[in-house]
C-alpha cells in the first residue's frame, strides 16, 4: 500500500507545483493577455485535482519516496522575461505537466489493481485535463515559437 | 414618399408560411432629383451591413447619386435599409476625401505623388525583408473589400512575402461564426437560408439585434410575425430591443441574461432537450458525434442553477427550450451579443447543438445563420486574407498547403503553415513588441475599432513600426500613418462579393474615384509589381491584370473545396440575382442550403480544422481527429460556464457592454457622412437602466462619466432599458465628426473594453468589462441617442428626419430560382 501512497503524495505535490509554476508564468507574462488568463485557468484545474485528490490522501496517506529524486522538479524558480523567455516557461510548464501526467498514469494502474472506483474516477478525469493542459503549452508553443526564434528583438 | 429614419423597416408585406416573400422596390436619389435624371443604373450590392441586398447605382454627370433595391435579387426582393437609402454614396463626393498620397514629413503627413509614396513602402519594405526577413510583415485588412483585393492580398502575403501576419476586422465581427461552423461541421460555410425565415414556425436570436444590424433581414422576418401564421420569436440580449419586444408580441420569450453569461444559457437550454426527450436519437445516432459527453457536460444546469448564473427567471428558460424542443422548424441566428461576450466560440457552437440534437438542419426552415457583422467579411474567409487559409484550406493537412504551392507555382515551405495564421490582437502585440515593424492597414479603422484603444494608439504611433494606411478619408488611424494612400471605393470599381449567407454579387464601377485614388486592388498590384516577386520559375508570382482575372483564378483554387466556385463568372453575375455557392457543375444555379443529405465536411482529409479544446483552444491534433473518425457526422462539442474575465468589483460595480445603432456602420466614415444618418444619431451616449440612473442620481441627458480600469468616457445618459447594473454604448464614435462637435475627444467606447479574446475564434471580447458611472453635470436635453431602435426613452418624440425616399410594392413577385417556395 505504501507504494501507491507515495505516488498518491507525488501526484498532489506535482499538481501543487504545476499550479504554483501556472500562476508565476502569467503574471510574468501579463502582457501576452491570453497566457496570463490561461494559465490562471490552467492553475485552477490544477488545484482543483489537488481537492479531488484530498479525499484519498486522507485514505492513502501520502508517503515520501525514500530513493532520492533525480530529477529534480522545483517548479519555476524565477519566470524569464520576453518573447523566447515565454517559449522556454512554456517548455517548462510542459515538463512539469508531463510529471503530472505520467503520475497519473501509475496512480491510474494501482487504482484498477486495487478495484478502488472513487480513486480510478479522479485520477482518470484529472489524468484526461492534465492531457489538456500539456495540449495547450503545446499549441501556444508552436504558436510562438517561430517569431521568437527569428525576429524577437 | 417615406422617411426611413422614422420608418426603419418601411412598408409591411405579410404572406402565410412557405409562400415567397412579396418584392418591395426601394429607391432613393439625392435631393430634388427624378428617375428621369438618371444617366445610367449600374449594378452592385449594398456595402453598409453584412445583408449583401442587391442594388443599382443611380449615376448622374459623373457622381453617384442614389441607389434603388434589385426586385429580382434573392437577398432583399428589391428593399434597402435606412443605411443603404442614405449612406451608400453622399461620401463618395465627401469634399474631405483623401485623393493623393501623403507621406510622413517631420512628424507630419504631406501631400505626395505616388511614386514618392509607394517608393517609401516598397524601400522600407524590402530593407526589413532583408535584415530580418518575413516574419516583420503584417496586414491589417478589413470586412469591406472586394473577394478579388483579398485573394490578391492572400497571394501576395502568403505566397509573396510568406509572413503569416494577415487578419481583418473581420476579426473583431465575424471569427466566431467562422471558428463555431468550423467546430462543429469541420468547415466554413452557412449552411442554411434566409428562405429559412419564410418555412420555420420559430425563430431564436441569440445576442442579435437584428432590427437594427441587418433591417432588410428583419423587415423579412416582420413580414412572418405579421401575417396570420406567424412563427414565435425568442431572443436572448440584455437589453429590450425590438427584437424583444417583437418575442413578446408573438407569444414567445425575452430571455436576459447577465453579461457574461451567455453559455450557462446555452447549457440550460441544452439539458432541457435531455431532460424532456426533445433529442432526435436515431438522427443524432446517424450524423453526429459526441452525445453521451454533451449530456454530461450540461447535467449540472438545471433551470434554477442557470437562473442564480444568468439572471434568467427558471420558467422563462424552460418555455424557451419548449419553443425550441416542440417546433418543427427553428431558425436560429447569432451575433455579437454571443461572438464578442465571454466563451463566444463555445456559446455559438451550443446553438449548433441544439439544432444537432433535433436534427433541424438541411431543410427548409430548420436553419442556422451564424451571422456576419460586416459586407465581405466571408470574402476574406474564403479569400485568406485573414486568418484562414485560401480556399477553406486547413493549415494543418500537408495536402491543402500542396494544392495552394502548386496553384501559385511555389514551393510549399514558402506558405507559412507552421502554426493557425496570426491573428490581429497577436499582430498588434508583435507590433507592440518590436517583431513587426512593417505593418499595412487597409480600409479599416483599428485605433476607434479595437479594444483599449489607447494601446492601440500608442502602437499606431510607435516610431519602430512603419504603418501604411490605405483608405478613402484620413481616419484617426490614417492620422498616423507614414504613408497614406488615398483608395478608391465602393462603386468607384469592379469586384465580387459574398454576403453572410453564401449569395455572390458582382459590383461594378459607376464612376471614377477622385483626384489620384485608386482601388486597392491596383494599389496591391503596383506593389508586388515593385516588389518583383516571382513564383519559383522566376516568372512574376501576379500574373493577372484585371480583377476579372484575379476571380478567375480564385475560383480556380476552391475547386474541390466545400466553397465551390467554378460554376461562377462575372458574366453569370450580371443576371438578376446574386449566385449562392457552391456553384459547379452539380450545382450550375448555385445552393439555397448546405448539409440537405446530413452529411457534413468533417472527413480528416476534407475538414477545416482539425478542431480546438473549446475552453483552452489548444488544438486537435491530426491523429486524434483521425481517431474519432468523424466520416462526416458533425460533432457536438460542448464546455463548462465560466466566469467572465473581467467581474464586477467595488471600484467598478456595473457591466460595461459595446454595441450598434442602427444609423451608423464601420467608425462612421461613411454613414458619418449622410446628414440624414449623422442627424439621426450624432453623437455617442451610455444607456442605463431606469433603477441605476435613479440610484446614481442620474437623468436622462445628463452628462456622465464612465470608466473602467483602462480609460473612460464622457457623454450624454440615456435611461434606457438596458438590464440593470449594464451600461450599454454605442462603438461607432471616435474622434471625428462631420460637425466638429467638442465633445468628441471623450466617446470612445473602446477606451474601457479590454484587451482578451476568446481562446479559439481569437476574436475580442467588447462586452465583458466591468465599469462605474458618475453623474458630471446637467444636459442640455435628451441624449443624443435615436428612439425608435434599442434605446428607446419614454416622453420623448420619435426619431424622425430622413429625406424622401420610394417605396414600391410589386404586383408580380418576381421568380427566385432556389427558393423553396418558388415564386412567379
Amino acid at each position: 500500500m505504501s507504494h501507491l501512497a507515495t505516488y498518491v503524495g507525488l501526484a498532489d505535490h506535482s499538481e501543487q507545483t504545476l499550479a504554483s509554476a501556472l500562476r508565476s508564468v502569467a503574471e510574468g507574462h501579463a502582457e501576452e493577455a491570453d497566457v496570463f488568463h490561461t494559465c490562471h485557468l490552467l492553475a485552477g484545474w490544477s488545484e482543483e485535482h489537488r481537492r479531488r485528490l484530498a479525499p484519498v490522501v486522507e485514505r492513502y496517506g501520502e508517503e515520501d519516496v525514500e530513493e532520492p529524486e533525480r530529477l529534480h522538479h522545483d517548479g519555476l524558480a524565477q519566470v524569464r522575461s520576453g518573447p523566447v523567455g515565454l517559449l522556454r516557461d512554456l517548455q517548462e510548464l510542459y515538463v512539469l505537466g508531463a510529471m503530472v501526467e505520467t503520475t497519473w498514469t501509475v496512480v491510474i494502474q494501482g487504482a484498477q489493481g486495487l478495484r478502488d472506483t472513487d480513486l480510478l474516477e479522479v485520477a482518470t478525469s484529472c489524468s484526461t485535463q492534465t492531457a489538456r493542459q500539456l495540449s495547450w503549452f503545446n499549441t501556444r508553443m508552436k504558436v510562438a515559437a517561430p517569431q521568437a526564434l527569428i525576429v524577437a528583438r | 414618399m417615406t422617411d426611413r429614419i422614422a420608418d426603419l423597416h418601411g412598408v409591411r408585406t405579410p404572406h402565410p408560411r412557405a409562400t415567397v416573400w412579396p418584392a418591395r422596390v426601394d429607391q432613393y436619389l439625392d435631393d430634388g432629383l427624378g428617375e428621369g435624371d438618371v444617366d445610367r443604373w449600374v449594378q452592385s450590392a449594398c456595402l453598409l451591413c453584412s445583408n449583401g441586398c442587391g442594388c443599382d447605382i443611380a449615376v448622374k454627370d459623373g457622381r453617384m447619386v442614389g441607389v434603388r433595391g434589385r426586385a429580382g435579387d434573392v437577398v432583399n426582393h428589391g428593399r434597402l435599409g435606412p443605411k443603404g437609402l442614405y449612406g451608400s454614396t453622399p461620401w463618395a463626393s465627401s469634399p474631405d476625401r483623401v485623393t493623393r498620397p501623403l507621406v510622413r514629413e517631420d512628424g507630419r503627413l504631406v501631400e505626395t505623388d505616388w511614386e514618392t509614396a509607394m517608393a517609401r513602402v516598397v524601400e522600407r519594405s524590402r530593407s526589413s525583408l532583408e535584415e530580418r526577413g518575413p516574419l516583420t510583415h503584417g496586414f491589417y485588412t478589413s470586412g469591406q473589400l472586394f473577394l478579388e483585393e483579398y485573394y490578391l492580398q492572400a497571394v501576395i502575403g502568403k505566397a509573396g512575402i510568406g509572413t503569416p501576419h494577415m487578419d481583418g476586422d473581420t476579426r473583431l465581427c465575424t471569427a466566431t461564426s467562422a471558428a463555431a461552423f468550423k467546430e462543429s461541421f469541420g468547415a466554413d460555410g452557412q449552411p442554411g437560408s434566409y428562405t429559412d425565415i419564410e418555412h420555420c414556425d420559430a425563430i431564436f436570436l441569440y445576442g442579435h439585434n437584428m432590427a437594427e444590424t441587418q433591417t432588410v433581414l428583419w423587415a423579412r422576418v416582420l413580414d412572418r410575425t405579421r401575417a396570420d401564421d406567424p412563427p414565435r420569436v425568442v431572443c436572448v440580449d440584455p437589453r429590450r430591443t425590438l427584437v424583444a419586444q417583437e418575442a413578446e408580441r408573438t407569444g414567445g420569450v425575452h430571455l436576459r441574461p447577465r453579461v457574461g453569461t451567455n453559455l450557462a444559457l446555452m447549457n440550460g437550454l441544452t439539458r432541457e432537450l435531455f431532460a424532456n426527450g426533445w433529442v432526435d436519437e436515431a438522427w443524432v445516432d446517424a450524423h453526429t458525434l459526441g452525445r453521451d459527453e454533451l449530456e454530461e457536460t450540461v447535467a449540472a444546469y438545471t433551470p434554477e442553477h442557470v437562473a442564480e448564473i444568468c439572471g434568467v427567471p427558471a420558467d422563462d428558460l424552460r418555455r424557451a427550450a419548449r419553443i425550441f424542443g416542440e417546433s418543427q422548424a427553428v431558425l436560429s441566428t447569432v451575433l455579437q451579443g454571443f461572438y464578442q461576450s465571454h466563451q463566444a466560440t463555445a456559446a455559438s457552437v451550443a446553438v449548433h447543438n441544439l439544432h444537432l440534437l433535433r436534427g433541424m438542419i438541411g431543410r427548409p426552415g430548420a436553419g442556422v445563420l451564424q451571422m456576419n457583422g460586416q459586407p465581405t467579411a466571408q470574402n476574406n474567409r474564403e479569400c485568406g486574407a485573414d486568418g484562414d487559409l485560401t480556399g477553406f484550406r486547413n493549415w494543418d493537412n500537408p495536402a491543402h498547403v500542396r494544392e495552394l504551392a502548386d496553384a501559385w507555382n511555389v514551393d510549399p515551405m514558402t506558405i507559412p503553415h507552421w502554426s493557425p495564421p496570426t491573428h490581429a490582437m497577436q499582430i498588434f502585440s508583435y507590433a507592440a513588441s518590436g517583431s513587426i515593424d512593417f505593418l499595412w492597414i487597409s480600409a479599416t479603422n483599428p485605433a476607434v475599432s479595437m479594444p483599449e484603444s489607447a494601446r492601440i494608439r500608442n502602437i499606431l504611433s510607435s516610431d519602430d513600426c512603419f504603418v501604411v494606411v490605405q483608405d478613402l478619408f484620413l481616419t484617426e488611424t490614417a492620422e498616423l500613418a507614414d504613408v497614406v494612400l488615398p483608395a478608391a471605393g465602393w462603386g468607384e470599381k469592379t469586384g465580387c462579393f459574398t454576403n453572410v449567407n453564401r449569395t455572390v454579387h458582382l459590383s461594378e464601377k459607376a464612376v471614377d474615384p477622385p483626384g489620384e485614388a485608386r482601388s486597392d486592388y491596383e494599389i496591391f498590384l503596383m506593389y508586388a509589381d515593385l516588389m518583383g516577386f516571382t513564383d519559383k520559375d522566376g516568372a512574376p508570382l501576379v500574373r493577372w491584370r484585371r480583377p476579372e482575372e484575379a476571380f478567375e483564378s480564385f475560383c480556380s483554387v476552391t475547386r474541390g473545396r466545400p466553397i465551390d466556385y467554378t460554376g461562377l463568372s462575372y458574366e453569370k453575375l450580371r443576371g438578376p440575382t446574386g449566385i449562392p455557392w457552391p456553384v459547379n457543375e452539380a450545382h450550375p444555379e448555385g445552393t439555397d442550403r448546405l448539409y440537405a443529405d446530413g452529411v457534413f465536411p468533417t472527413d480528416t482529409e476534407v475538414c477545416e480544422t482539425f478542431g480546438h479544446d473549446l475552453v483552452t483552444g489548444a488544438v486537435v491534433t491530426e491523429q486524434e481527429h483521425r481517431a474519432m473518425r468523424p466520416d462526416g457526422r458533425a460533432f457536438l462539442k460542448g464546455a463548462p460556464y465560466s466566469p467572465p474575465h473581467e467581474e464586477p468589483s467595488d471600484d467598478f460595480p456595473m457591466l460595461f457592454t459595446t454595441g450598434r445603432t442602427v444609423f451608423q456602420f464601420h467608425t462612421r466614415t461613411k454613414t458619418g457622412r449622410s446628414s440624414s444618418l449623422d442627424d439621426a444619431a450624432p453623437d455617442a451616449w451610455a444607456e442605463i437602466s431606469p433603477v441605476d440612473a435613479e440610484r446614481l442620481g442620474i437623468d436622462e441627458g445628463d452628462w456622465v462619466h464612465v470608466t473602467s480600469p483602462r480609460g473612460g468616457i464622457e457623454v450624454r445618459a440615456r435611461v434606457g432599458q438596458v438590464i440593470e447594473g449594464a451600461v450599454f454604448a454605442p462603438f461607432h464614435y471616435g474622434r471625428w465628426d462631420p460637425r466638429g462637435v467638442a465633445d468628441a475627444e471623450h466617446r470612445l467606447a473602446n477606451e474601457l473594453t479590454m484587451t482578451v479574446w476568446d481562446p479559439v475564434s481569437k476574436q475580442p471580447y467588447f462586452k465583458t468589462a466591468a465599469c462605474r458611472v458618475t453623474r458630471l453635470r446637467g444636459g442640455d436635453g435628451p441624449a443624443p441617442a435615436p428612439t425608435t431602435t434599442a434605446s428607446p426613452a419614454t416622453d420623448l418624440a420619435p426619431t424622425v428626419g430622413g429625406a424622401e425616399t420610394s417605396s414600391r410594392v410589386l404586383d408580380v413577385t418576381p421568380a427566385y430560382p432556389l427558393d423553396p417556395a418558388g415564386g412567379s
